[in-house]
C-alpha cells in the first residue's frame, strides 16, 4: 500500500476492483465501513461477480474478467476528454508535460521496437527528449504534440464508453456513472482510494492493470494524499515481508536489482542503478544504491567483503536467464532440475497446471518440504484416486518432510500491507520434532559449508565465507536476525555535514538508512528496514496508540518502512506552496524553514517549495510516471490485450492485428501454448478466487473453517445453468484443455452473461480452497484447470481469466 | 447469571425475585455493514465449545444449511431484486431474538427450563428441559432446535455467561466490520437511528429498525435497508406469539399445571394417609423362589 489500512477511513470514495476486500480482507475492511459510516464515503465495486464486497457497495458494475485495462483506459479517456484532472498536481507532480522521443510510436496495438520472434521489445525509443543540459525537455502548457499529456489523450481517445462496454460487457450507463463518481475526486477536497489484490495481478496484463489505476490516481491528484493512494491488499500475513526481503530470484533484499551476467563490472553495476537527476534539483534517491548494496554485502560476508574485492561482488549470482516460478517448473518438467526445496510453499496446489507440476515433481531426485502442515506437495506421490492419480512405485523422487513451526510457535516480525513491521512473540512450543525455519536452514547451511570446506567443490567461496555471526548459530534467534536486517555501524560513522560528529559508534545499531555507507563501514540486511531495531530498541514491538493527527496514523505502533513513514509521497499532499490541499487532512507542511507535521516527510527536510523538488523522490525526474518510460515489458502506456485464452478469439481493439491479440511481451513456453484451449471447445470464462471462510490451502486442515465451508463448489449464473440443464446443488464437471474438477454447482444471480463484442460471455467462478489433504471434504485442486502463462513483467500466473467447459454429472441410480 | 436476576420462569407460578433490576441490554445487527464472513459463527462455536459437522455444500454460501443444536447462529444469504435490475445480496445473521414477550417461555411446560433475566436475555436451562419441543412451536422466529443426542432444545444464550461478567457477546467481539454492536437497549436505539439516517442518504428510503412490537420488542434488533419488506431477509413481517400458544398459556397451561400439581398433591396425600408402598411378604417370597 502507498497508504495504510487505517487511512482507508479518510477516503471520500473507495473503489474495489481487481480484488474483493470484504471477502479476502474482512478485518481490514472495517476501515471501509468506518469511511462509509463516519465520512459518508461511497463504495464502488467492479468485478465479474457480485461478491461479498458488492453486497455492501453503493454501486456495483460487472466486468468481463481480463478486460480491466479497457475499463480503466475508458476512465482515463473520460477524465481527459471532460477535463476532470487535478491540473496543478498533474502539471507539477507528474510527467504529463514531459516530451517523449519523436521515434516513439504506437501502431495498431504494438509499440515501437517490437521483435515478434522473440516476443520482446527493444525499449530504446520509450524515452524522453533530453536537452543539451542533460535534462528532460518540458512543455508547461502541455500542448506540445510529443508531451505525455497529448500522447495519452491520443492513445486513450479510442477508449470511448461504447468501446469500454463492448470489450468489458459493462453496461454503458454503469460505466459512465462510475467514471463520473471517480472524476469528482479530481477536486482538491475529494480523495479516492483504490483497493486491489490478486484480481489485478493474476493476469498476463497484471502489472499494467495496476499501472492503469496508478495513472488515474495521478491524474486525479490522489497519490500521496491522505485517504488516497494505490493500495495493494496483500494475501498472506507476511507476504509484504517476503516481497521486501525479495525472496525471488532476480532481486536482493530491499528491491536491489540483481546483476545480469553481462554486468561483470562492479562499478558499472552500481552506476546503472544510481541514476543522475533528469531535472534540476531532483533528489533521485536511488543514487544511494551503492550505500544500500555495499551494506547488504557487508551483512552477507562481514570481514570477507572489502573494498579491494568489490565487497564480494563476484560472489553474487548474475542472472543468465529468468528463474521465476514458472520458469523453474518448466525446467523441472524438462528434467533439468534434480532437487527442490519447498519451504512454506505448496506448489502442487499453487502453481498453474497441476498435471505439469506433478510430472515435474516426479522427475526430481529429491524434494524437501519444510512446512508446519502436511501439504499436497509433500504427498504428491500418493495415490488419492481421482483427486491425485499417482503410482508411487513409478515415482523415484525421494521426499524429505521437515516439520517447521507455525507462527504462534516462534517470535519474529510481520510486515503487513501497510508496510508496518509488527513484532510477535512466541506463544507455544511446537509439537513433536518441529523446528523453526531458521533452525532448519541453519542446519542445511552447516552441512553444506562442511562439505564445501572438506571437498572444495566448483565454487565454495560464497558458502564458506558467509557471515554467520549469531548467538545461537544452529538456530539464529529472531532478535539476532532482526538486528542484522536493521543494520549496525562496523566502525564509527561520521556526520558528513560535520565530520567531527559521530552519527553512530562502532557496534551500535543504526537509526535509519541515511546512515548507510558505501565504504564498508555499515552492515544492513535490508536498507528499507534500517532503523526498525535502533539503539532505542526493537521499534517493531512498539504498541503505542497515540494518534496526534486524529487521522489514524498511530506513529508509535510498530515500525513502517521507509523511515516509519505512514503515507508514501506525502509531499504530494501539499500544494506548490507546501500547504495541504485539504487542511482537514493534513500530514506534513512547509513551515517556512522545513517540512514538519504528523508524518515523516517524504522529502528532504530543508527542500523549500520554490526549489521544485518533486515528491516522487525515487524517480530521477522526481515526478509520477504517467508515461512509464522503459520500466514495463509491454509498453509505456497500458493497452488492452485479451487473456491468453480469450472467449472472443480476437482483440476487439485490434481485430486485424494478430500480434496484438494477447500481451505481445508475455513469455509462453511452446508446450504450454499447445495446452491452450479455444472458445469453440471451451466457451466459458473461468476465474479462480478465495472465500472468506478459508485461507488458501491451509485452513482445510482446520475444523472450524472446514465446518463453515465444507466442500468444493463452483458458481455459475442462472442463464447458463438453464442452458446446460444444471440445477442448484447439482454435481458438475468443469474442464479445460489441461484438466477437470468435479464440484457442486451454486447457481446464482450474482454471475450473469455479459454482452461482449456481439456475443454473450458467461463466467464460471471457481473457489480454490480444496485439495486431497485436510479435514474438509476432499476436492480437486483448482489449478488442474489453469494455464501455465504469466504476467509479462512479474510472471504472476493468469489464474483469473481462462477458458473452460462445464457439464452436469448424471446422478447414478442405486442398484 | 444469578437466580436473583430471573424475571420470568417457564411453567412457574411463584413470583420472580424483584429487588434487583438490571439494565436492558440489546444486540444490534446492522445488515448494511455485514459482509457475511461468518466470524460470528466461529466465535459462537468457540465460546460455547461446540463443533458442528463438516458436511456438504447444498448450493449456497450458507453453511450449515439451517440452525441446529450445535450452530446457534447462522449467516443466511438472500439474493433478491427489490426493484427490477437491482440485485442485492442480503446477508442476515440469524439467531435468537430474545423477545420481550418470549413465545418459547410462554409455551414451555417444564418448570424453569426457560428463564428470562431482568436484562432481557431469554435463556434455556437444558437440565430442566423435557424435550417436548413446545418452545419451537412457540417461537415466531423458528429458532430453537432439538438435539438428536439428548432431545433437548438449544439456542443462542446471548452469551449470558459473558454478559454476567461484563463482557459483550462473543459474536459482537469478533465482528470485524462492527456490523454487530451491543449495549443498553436505549443506546442501541440511538445508534440505530444514525445508521438509518446514513442508509436514507444512500437512497434506502425504507431503511429502519426491526424491533417488532408483536413480541413486545426484542433484545436482538436489526437495521434493515428495506424494513418495509422484512420477508426479503427471511424475517416475519409482524411476528406474534401463535394463538395456540396464547391459548396454551392462557387456559390450557394453567390447567395442565394444576392437573400436574393435583397429581403431586394427591400422591403426597396418599403417602401421608397410606404410608409408603410396600411389597407383601408373599410376593417377596415368590420372587426369591424364582431366583
Amino acid at each position: 500500500m502507498t497508504n495504510h489500512w487505517v487511512d482507508i477511513k479518510n477516503a471520500d470514495l473507495i473503489i474495489i476492483m481487481g480484488g474483493n476486500a470484504a471477502e479476502a480482507h474482512p478485518c481490514g475492511f472495517k476501515w471501509v465501513t468506518e469511511a462509509k459510516a463516519h465520512r459518508g464515503a461511497r463504495l464502488i465495486v467492479v468485478d465479474p461477480r457480485f461478491n461479498r464486497s458488492a453486497a455492501v457497495a453503493d454501486v456495483y458494475a460487472p466486468i468481463r474478467s481480463g478486460s480491466d485495462i479497457a475499463f480503466l483506459g475508458g476512465v482515463i479517456h473520460y477524465l481527459l476528454s471532460n477535463d476532470k484532472i487535478h491540473h496543478e498536481y498533474v502539471r507539477n507532480f507528474t510527467n504529463a508535460a514531459y516530451l517523449v522521443r519523436e521515434d516513439f510510436d504506437f501502431n495498431d496495438g504494438i509499440f515501437s521496437g517490437y521483435d515478434a520472434d522473440k516476443r520482446q521489445y527493444d525499449r530504446e525509443t520509450w524515452d524522453y527528449q533530453l536537452g543539451d543540459d542533460g535534462y528532460v525537455q518540458i512543455d508547461d502548457t502541455m500542448t506540445h504534440p510529443r508531451c505525455v499529456h497529448q500522447l495519452m489523450k491520443q492513445h486513450y481517445s479510442r477508449y470511448t464508453p461504447e468501446v469500454v462496454s463492448n470489450v468489458c460487457g459493462t453496461p454503458k450507463e454503469d460505466f459512465l456513472k462510475i467514471a463520473e463518481m471517480i472524476a469528482e475526486t479530481s477536486a482538491t477536497d475529494k480523495v479516492m482510494t483504490i483497493l486491489y489484490a490478486l484480481g489485478w495481478t493474476q493476469h498476463t496484463t497484471g502489472s499494467q492493470n495496476i499501472r492503469s489505476m496508478a495513472m488515474i490516481q495521478l491524474l486525479l491528484g490522489n497519490i500521496g494524499r491522505v485517504g488516497g493512494g494505490v493500495n495493494a491488499l496483500r494475501g498472506h500475513s507476511n507476504v509484504q515481508g517476503i516481497t521486501d526481503m525479495n525472496l525471488v530470484t532476480n532481486v536482493l533484499p530491499g528491491y536491489l536489482r540483481l546483476a545480469s551476467d553481462k554486468e561483470q563490472d562492479f562499478q558499472g553495476y552500481l552506476d546503472a542503478r544510481s541514476p543522475k537527476p533528469l531535472r534540476p534539483n531532483q533528489i533521485s534517491y536511488w543514487q544511494n544504491f551503492p550505500n544500500f548494496w555495499v551494506s547488504l554485502a557487508k551483512a552477507f560476508y562481514g570481514d570477507a567483503a572489502t573494498p579491494e574485492n568489490n565487497f564480494c561482488y563476484d560472489w553474487f549470482p548474475k542472472l543468465d536467464q529468468p528463474y521465476d516460478v514458472l520458469h523453474m517448473f518448466e525446467r523441472m518438467h524438462q528434467g533439468q532440475m534434480n532437487g527442490f526445496i519447498s519451504q512454506g510453499f505448496n506448489p502442487l496446489a499453487s502453481v498453474p497446471c497441476v498435471r505439469k507440476v506433478h510430472e515435474g515433481l516426479s522427475k526430481l531426485k529429491y524434494l524437501v518440504v519444510i512446512d508446519p502442515l502436511v501439504t499436497e506437495t509433500s504427498e504428491f506421490w500418493r495415490d488419492m484416486g481421482d483427486y491425485n492419480e499417482a503410482t508411487p512405485a513409478d515415482i523415484q523422487t525421494e521426499v524429505f518432510r521437515l516439520p517447521s513451526t507455525c507462527f504462534a510457535e516462534e517470535a519474529g516480525s510481520y510486515s503487513n500491507s501497510s508496510r508496518t513491521l509488527q513484532w510477535h512473540w512466541k506463544a507455544a512450543d511446537p509439537p513433536g520434532d518441529a523446528k523453526t525455519d531458521t533452525g532448519i536452514i541453519a542446519g542445511i547451511f552447516y552441512g553444506l559449508r562442511r562439505l564445501y570446506e572438506q571437498e572444495g567443490g566448483a565454487f565454495p567461496d560464497p558458502i564458506v565465507n558467509l557471515s554467520w555471526d549469531y548467538d545461537h548459530p544452529l538456530e539464529p534467534s529472531a532478535e539476532d536476525l532482526a538486528r542484522e536486517f536493521s543494520g549496525s555501524a562496523l566502525v564509527d560513522v561520521a556526520d558528513p555535514k560535520d565530520p567531527t560528529q559521530t552519527l553512530a559508534k562502532a557496534g551500535e545499531q543504526l537509526s535509519g538508512f541515511g546512515q548507510l555507507r558505501n565504504d564498508g563501514s555499515t552492515a544492513c540486511g535490508n536498507w528499507l528496514y534500517c532503523g526498525s531495531w535502533s539503539e532505542a530498541g526493537n521499534l517493531m514491538a512498539k504498541r503505542g496508540t497515540n494518534d496526534p493527527s486524529g487521522l489514524g496514523f498511530y506513529p508509535d505502533w510498530g515500525y513502517t518502512w521507509p523511515a516509519n513513514r505512514r503515507v508514501l509521497y506525502n509531499r504530494a499532499n501539499c500544494d506548490m506552496q507546501g500547504q495541504p490541499w485539504d487542511p482537514t487532512r493534513a500530514t506534513i507542511h512547509w513551515n517556512g524553514q522545513q517540512w514538519v507535521g504528523n508524518d515523516v516527510p517524504d522529502m528532504r527536510l530543508t527542500a523549500a517549495p520554490e526549489e521544485d523538488v518533486g515528491p516522487f523522490i525515487m524517480h530521477p525526474d522526481g515526478v509520477g510516471h504517467l508515461f512509464a518510460l522503459k520500466s514495463m515489458a509491454e509498453g509505456p502506456l497500458p493497452e488492452h490485450y485479451e487473456p491468453f485464452e480469450t472467449p472472443l478469439g480476437v482483440n476487439p481493439m485490434h481485430p486485424d492485428n494478430p500480434l496484438a491479440l494477447n500481451n505481445p511481451a508475455t513469455r509462453i513456453f511452446p508446450n504450454d501454448r499447445e495446452q491452450l484451449g479455444g472458445p469453440d471447445e471451451y466457451p466459458y470464462v473461468a476465474t479462480t478466487y478465495r472465500l472468506t471462510e478459508h485461507f488458501h490451502y491451509w485452513t482445510k486442515n482446520v475444523l472450524l473453517n472446514s465446518i463453515l465451508q465444507p466442500s468444493q463448489f463452483i458458481e455459475m449464473g442462472e442463464e447458463l445453468a438453464a442452458e446446460k440443464g444444471i440445477k442448484n446443488g447439482d454435481q458438475v464437471k468443469v474442464f479445460s484443455k489441461r484438466g477437470y474438477i468435479r464440484a457442486v454447482a451454486v447457481v446464482t444471480k450474482r454471475l450473469r452473461g455479459l454482452a461482449v463484442n456481439g456475443r454473450t460471455v458467461h463466467t464460471i467462478g471457481i473457489p480454490i480452497h480444496w485439495g486431497f489433504i485436510g479435514v474438509a471434504q476432499k476436492g480437486y485442486l483448482a489449478n488442474r484447470l489453469t494455464p501455465f502463462v504469466g504476467d509479462a513483467n512479474a510472471q504472476t500466473p493468469e489464474f483469473k481469466a481462462f477458458l473452460v467447459n462445464i457439464e452436469k454429472i448424471p446422478t447414478t441410480t442405486a442398484v | 447469571m444469578a437466580t436473583l436476576d430471573i424475571q420470568a420462569r417457564s411453567a412457574t407460578t411463584t413470583p420472580s425475585p424483584g429487588v434487583r433490576q438490571q439494565l436492558d441490554v440489546a444486540k444490534l445487527i446492522d445488515i448494511s455493514k455485514c459482509i457475511g464472513c461468518k466470524a460470528c459463527q466461529v466465535a459462537c462455536m468457540e465460546w460455547n465449545d461446540l463443533r458442528d459437522e463438516v458436511g456438504h455444500n447444498t448450493g449456497s454460501y450458507q453453511y450449515p444449511p439451517d440452525l441446529n443444536s450445535k450452530s446457534w447462529t447462522l449467516m443466511r444469504f438472500y439474493e433478491v431484486e427489490p426493484e427490477p435490475n437491482r440485485l442485492e445480496w442480503l446477508i442476515r445473521k440469524d439467531g435468537c431474538m430474545h423477545c420481550v414477550d418470549p413465545g418459547c417461555l410462554a409455551a414451555c411446560p417444564a418448570p424453569g427450563a426457560i428463564v428470562q433475566y431482568s436484562n432481557g436475555i431469554v435463556d434455556f436451562n437444558q437440565d430442566h428441559c423435557i424435550g417436548c419441543g413446545y418452545c419451537i412451536a412457540g417461537c415466531p422466529f423458528d429458532i430453537p432446535r432439538l438435539a438428536e443426542i439428548d432431545q433437548k432444545a438449544y439456542k443462542c444464550t446471548l452469551c449470558s455467561d459473558r454478559i454476567s461478567v461484563g463482557r459483550e457477546p462473543a459474536c459482537v467481539k469478533t465482528c470485524p466490520t462492527g456490523a454487530i454492536t451491543f449495549g443498553s437497549k436505549s443506546d442501541m436505539l440511538t445508534h440505530a437511528s444514525t445508521r438509518v439516517a446514513d442508509l436514507n442518504s444512500r437512497g434506502f428510503q425504507n431503511a429502519a429498525l426491526y424491533d417488532p412490537p408483536g413480541v413486545g420488542g426484542t433484545h436482538v434488533m436489526y437495521v434493515l435497508q428495506h424494513a418495509d419488506r422484512p420477508e426479503l431477509y427471511g424475517l416475519p413481517k409482524d411476528p406474534t406469539i401463535s394463538p395456540m400458544v396464547e391459548l396454551w398459556t392462557g387456559l390450557a397451561k394453567p390447567l395442565a399445571i394444576a392437573t400436574m400439581a393435583f397429581v403431586g398433591f394427591a400422591s403426597l396425600f396418599h403417602y401421608v394417609t397410606k404410608g409408603p408402598n410396600s411389597v407383601s411378604k408373599e410376593i417377596e417370597k415368590e420372587e426369591e423362589e424364582k431366583a
